[in-house]
């Protein structure tokens, strides 16, 4: 068994220890919000935050995450409005939007860090997500914008 | 844990799944029904129903793939219907090719950018049409000539009067008028919603996890399972040893299915664990002798032989023969694979009477067709419910994951979930065909191209999926080819069919993508040869193609053509037309000392004709650019032994947004018919930069994706 927190709430999962955080969010805890997309930490669809960092979950080990935090995209805000959703529905970041949990994860662990990122930073925050759709004029966009609604106070 | 899979979770949202009362939805009046007589709903046709609560419900045949249709369809068919398109409801067509048909291709299978192209006179005429009854049944309610009521945001109204009806409040009224064959449609000068942006209604659930793409799918008892492909095409299993697969915790069976061994278990991981323990004997078969440098060779051998002739205009053989200033080139494009950033997946369940497929397909019709034959169910008893697309591509519009669904699901009589791994999706595509292709041309006096001939090496689409006859040009391969734009007086093309078995498929733009570079790269070369300017150049023989021009012209001046840049940086431009729009595009490039290119600047142009949503034709011109940027630096799929080499992200890159740059979109308004979004963006982004990295360092780029070795400044 492995106890750790998702979203606020406590779970004990029984699963290989090797078995990777993405198919335990997934599969063990039904949150589909987190992508698979390549399996290798290549892509970055499986950003989740792991005690507010953004790690790939699917290279991330069940047993890595005893007593840590994790955050999925359906926990990022509990009504989905987190200054970063905000923004990329202002912007109208998503076209397929598979790839785009895992952006906003880590754009949000950017923001996190540093609250008014230059688009060197935002260059290297996100260069390990990929957007086949090439939504990525639009995602510098609306992170440059979610940082604005955060200093608007807006959370 | 598991949540279930219920018409209210695919419904929640824009996320209609087809399920419920759009399956096998009538057309009222015309099929009889009992969903016709249905009280307190009119539904004049299949494309839109109103409750009495006024209630508008629009079914979008085209699978939402990223390019917007939940957002566009509900727009035109709102607009007509006069209804409020915020309140309106999407659901996703059901698989049923008599009602939801493409009317141009007859298929409910959906590429070639013909979402809005192929539909809209359909949608607004049904639209309109309903309308028109709900006019009718308010003036009969009041007693006055249909001419003196008008509609209104849900409304119909009678001005003289003030009188107003809620849509809602005349649906069964309206429900028993005949539908008019030929209703007034709106002109455009009073649409609502057509032409004006609006926001896409998936966004919402696409930033909060909510979406449902085909691998978020759950179904009460479902199984997962992942099957170990023979590594080479058409390779088959000749045995298995499945011990130790058994053994790992979570795998329930294994099945020999006709793509290969599936481990199914209860969960994906397990079934992957369970895979990779497999010992499996292949029957390789003849692909097995098959290499990329085989194939280079064997194509450089044909394209010393005569093709097929695919256009022939004049003697271009003969003005090439007489002499004078003669230019050749080869140019070469390698095979490409999709990378959907969903990789391949279906979910069935298949039962002795009927079969329900859930999957993210391009091809529901396909879909409904396929599992039809494989269960020898009739297809009304094949349910398909279309989710979301994590991409698509072209390549959602194979039927392959869904034979793997259905031939799995059948085996161990539980729903199964198929899921590919990235490696399954690299290694097992549908490619864009690898082709070699000469280039001859001759200049007059005045450097003008007085005769041209190209002859075209590589497989054909068409013909390889039997849908052409082996023996004829095939029109995918030769397309924004045979028709390119220039004004040439002597033109032949020819092309030949070499297909060595590596399967290929219709990628984003088709032939387009490879035909717009070598096209409008070889042109670029005649300018040069020439001693003209290249934008120049080309717009002095675009005088039989004005769209062409006037495309090619925004652009231009956009982009500033000819001011002074800064040091270093160079401008190049293409145009092409595919899918029945014209784009083009300037690009700003800069090449380091080490040979690494960078893209500064895009600006790009389209004329769809009628841009019904523009930022949605934003978002497809800039993600077109970042496909076709992917494909010019990175995109190479090489065959050795039958087997592709390359497998995920680490060897087939993809660009990312620290190499994105600026991309402009300029729409050019031309009132002309709708033409197609989805793929037009794509071919005239390689050329723009690869003539640019031409003009800033006299290397001309002939083969794909950029060597940046040859650009190495010593």
């Amino acid at each position: 068994m492995i106890a750790f927190t998702v979203n606020g709430r406590k779970q004990q999962v029984d699963v290989p220890p090797d078995t990777p955080l993405l198919w335990v969010i997934r599969e063990t805890l039904g949150l589909t919000g987190t992508k698979y997309g390549c399996g290798m930490a290549l892509c970055g669809a499986c950003t989740v935050h792991l005690d507010g960092a953004a790690v790939r979950s699917c290279v991330t080990p069940a047993s890595a995450v005893a007593g840590k935090r994790v955050t999925t995209i359906e926990g990022l805000a509990a009504r989905g409005d987190h200054p970063v959703q905000r923004a990329w529905v202002e912007v109208d970041v998503p076209q397929c939007g598979f790839c785009q949990p895992g952006q906003i994860m880590s754009a949000a662990a950017l923001l996190g860090s540093k609250p008014s990122p230059t688009d060197a930073d935002i260059d290297a925050a996100m260069a390990g997500n990929i957007c086949r759709c090439g939504t990525y004029q639009r995602i510098r966009a609306a992170i440059h914008r979610a940082a604005a609604l955060r200093k608007g106070g807006q959370r | 844990m598991k949540t279930l899979l219920t018409r209210r979770t695919l419904l929640k949202g824009s996320l209609a799944a087809g399920a419920g009362l759009a399956i096998g939805f009538p057309l009222a009046g015309r099929i009889p029904g009992a969903l016709a007589q249905t009280a307190g709903v009119f539904a004049p046709n299949q494309w839109l129903r109103i409750d009495r609560d006024g209630v508008v419900t629009i079914i979008n045949s085209v699978p939402e793939m990223g390019q917007g249709s939940l957002t566009t369809t509900p727009m035109i068919i709102a607009d007509e219907l006069d209804a409020v398109l915020d309140k309106v409801r999407v659901e996703q067509a059901p698989a049923n090719p008599a009602l939801y048909k493409n009317p141009v291709t007859g298929t409910q299978s959906y590429g070639g950018s013909r979402g809005v192209r192929d539909h809209i006179a359909m949608w607004r005429k049904a639209a309109a049409a309903a309308r028109e009854m709900l006019k009718q049944a308010a003036a009969n309610e009041w007693g006055v000539p249909v001419e003196s009521v008008e509609t209104e945001a849900g409304t119909v109204i009678h001005r003289p009067t003030g009188r107003r009806l809620q849509y809602g409040q005349l649906v069964d009224k309206a429900q028993q008028l005949p539908v008019p064959e030929n209703p007034k449609l709106k002109t455009p000068d009073q649409f609502r919603y057509i032409g004006k942006t609006v926001k896409r209604r998936d966004t919402p659930d696409k930033v909060t996890g909510r979406a449902i793409y085909g691998m978020d799918v759950k179904v009460p008892g479902m199984l997962v399972a992942s099957i170990e492909r023979c590594p080479v095409f058409g390779g088959k299993a000749k045995s298995f040893d499945a011990t130790a697969t058994r053994a790992v915790k979570g795998v329930k069976q294994v099945v020999q299915v006709s793509n290969g061994v599936a481990v199914v278990a209860d969960s994906f991981w397990p079934a992957l664990q369970g895979r990779r323990a497999l010992k499996v004997e292949w029957d390789e078969g003849p692909v097995a002798q098959v290499s990329s440098a085989m194939i280079s060779r064997e194509y450089e051998s044909a394209a010393q032989q005569p093709g097929q002739i695919a256009r022939n205009d004049g003697d271009a053989e003969k003005v090439l023969a007489a002499g004078g200033k003669v230019h050749e080139a080869v140019y070469q494009v390698p095979f490409l694979e999709h990378a959907c950033m969903e990789p391949m997946n279906a979910t069935a369940h298949v039962k002795p009477d009927a079969c329900t497929i859930w999957a993210p397909t391009q091809n529901p019709g396909g879909t409904q067709a396929t599992a039809a034959r494989l269960t020898g169910l009739p297809p009304e008893k094949v349910t398909v419910q279309t989710t979301l697309l994590g991409g698509g591509f072209g390549r959602r519009g194979e039927v392959d994951f869904i034979v793997d669904a259905v031939e799995v699901a059948t085996a161990v009589g539980a729903p199964v979930k198929v899921m590919w791994t990235r490696e399954d999706d690299i290694t097992h595509g549908f490619y864009r065909p690898a082709t070699y292709n000469v280039f001859r041309a001759a200049l007059d006096a005045n450097g003008m191209p007085s005769a041209w001939f190209t002859r075209m090496i590589g497989p054909g689409i068409l013909i390889q999926k039997g849908r052409a006859k082996a023996g004829e040009v095939d029109a995918a391969a030769v397309e924004a080819m045979r028709n390119m734009p220039y004004d040439v007086p002597n033109l032949r093309v020819e092309w030949t069919n070499k297909d060595f078995g590596i399967p290929v498929g219709f990628w984003r733009s088709v032939g387009a993508s490879q035909n717009g570079f070598i096209v409008e790269s070889f042109v670029d070369e005649l300018a040069h040869v020439a001693g003209k300017d290249p934008f120049e150049y080309r717009r002095a023989i675009l005088g039989k193609s004005p769209r062409h021009k006037a495309v090619l012209e925004l652009v231009a001046a956009k982009a500033n053509w000819g001011a002074p840049l800064p040091a270093g940086v160079a401008r190049g431009c293409g145009v092409v037309f595919s899918y029945g729009s014209y784009a083009a595009s300037v690009a700003e490039v800069s090449v380091a000392p080490d040979g690494a290119v960078r893209v500064h600047r895009l600006v790009c142009g389209i004329d769809a004709g009628l841009a019904v949503n523009p930022d949605a034709v934003r978002a497809q011109m800039e993600g077109g650019a970042v496909y076709a940027l992917t494909a010019t630096f990175y995109g190479k799929i090489t065959v050795d032994k039958g087997r592709v080499q390359q497998s995920n992200f680490h060897d087939y890159p993809m660009l990312r947004i620290n190499e994105m740059p600026k991309v402009e979109v300029h729409i050019l308004d031309s009132g002309e018919a709708p033409g197609g979004l989805g793929e037009p963006g794509v071919p005239s982004v390689a050329p723009a930069v690869c003539n640019a990295v031409f003009a800033a360092t006299g290397k001309r780029i002939r083969r794909l994706p950029i060597d940046r070795d040859e650009l190495k400044r010593a």
